[in-house]
């Protein structure tokens, strides 16, 4: 009977990619983000506010990840920035494998913000480093304030909140402070903004955010 | 429920860590996953007793090792621990602390029968 200690990460062939794919970015001075949620949270409506604020400033491309259709994709391509549509057929998450091959479709040299918009899931996409320098992740009112405590990894592991569909608040039974403080105590560094993709209240504030974030 | 890639990716990596002609001799492989590394232990043996049966690793049996979250609390200057997964100090209720344990997944070691 013999041991061979191994003494390995078992996500660690995804994590060596993504960080081939994040030395990528730096080269070419693109920030990016990787959009988490659960499904129907407004990812693609905060991507296309953004986009509508930000095209004439920078330079945008978005990466759509989805288990089926390239609805999402058609969405975002009405805004004229390079899209590239990733469809899992099944997959819960994207992995760095498919952000790699969808990237030999984007000319990452002009493009200052690339946004991977990942499946709509609130569990799984949290184990995988993609190369984005930070993951955002998208909680709307509807969903709940205790959803930081049922699902803590994803908060874990995201850098930014975005509290979304705060137009609805007055019709649904979610206290915001009680969002946030559940949140906070998963992860008291996130940073947290609040928007509404109905009234395009927040809006402003997060694309300043992301402006400050962009290298020349 | 992504235990079957997890699974695949196991796979995978004790093939690099083993010699082909002994693939067929792995009795067990060791992991240890965190109490919060978004993984389910039932599941994943589930997912890799369903792959395997395809591979060389038809009777290796996978044992999962239960690593407790623990964090330090810079305030206390001690270790500590919750249930919920919260960043939050047990002892000083602050939030001043750092994830020291229990949301990764490893494998440790297999078993070779020589």
């Amino acid at each position: 009977m013999g041991i061979i200690t191994i003494e390995r990460k078992v996500l660690e062939k995804n994590d060596e990619l993504a960080s081939q794919i994040r030395d990528k970015f730096k080269i070419n001075n693109t920030f990016v983000v990787n959009i988490v949620s659960s499904p129907g949270s407004g990812k693609t409506s905060i991507l296309e506010r953004t986009i509508e604020k930000l095209k004439d400033k920078i330079k945008i491309a978005v990466i759509e990840g989805d288990v089926q259709t390239d609805l999402d994709a058609k969405r975002v391509e009405r805004y004229s920035v390079p899209v590239v549509q990733i469809v899992t057929n099944g997959g819960c998450h994207l992995e760095a494998k498919l952000v790699k091959d969808a990237l030999e479709n984007i000319d990452l040299k002009e493009i200052r913000f690339l946004v991977i918009e990942n499946v709509g899931n609130l569990v799984c996409p949290a184990g995988y480093d993609l190369g984005e320098d930070l993951k955002v992740l998208i909680l709307s009112t509807t969903e709940g304030e205790d959803k930081p405590l049922k699902y803590p990894k994803m908060f874990i592991n995201s850098s930014i909140l975005i509290i979304n569909k705060i137009d609805l608040l007055p019709y649904v039974d979610c206290n915001i402070e009680n969002l946030k403080k559940n949140a906070l105590s998963i992860n008291p560094d996130l940073v947290v903004f609040e928007t509404s993709c109905t009234t395009g209240e927040g809006i402003e504030k997060w694309c300043e955010w992301i402006l400050g974030n962009i290298k020349y | 429920m992504h235990e079957l890639s997890v699974a695949q990716n196991i796979i995978d990596i004790v093939k690099e860590n083993v010699p082909d002609t002994d693939y067929k001799h792995v009795n067990k492989i060791l992991l240890e996953v965190g109490e919060f590394s978004g993984i389910v232990a039932d599941s994943l043996l589930y997912c890799f007793d369903v792959i395997k049966s395809d591979t060389d690793f038809l009777n290796t049996k996978m044992e999962i090792k239960k690593i407790p979250f623990i964090l330090f609390c810079n305030s206390c200057k001690t270790e500590t621990t919750n249930n919920a997964g919260i960043r939050m100090c047990n002892i000083c209720g602050g939030y001043d602390t750092k994830i020291i344990s229990g949301i990764d997944m490893k494998i440790i070691e297999v078993e070779v029968n020589t």
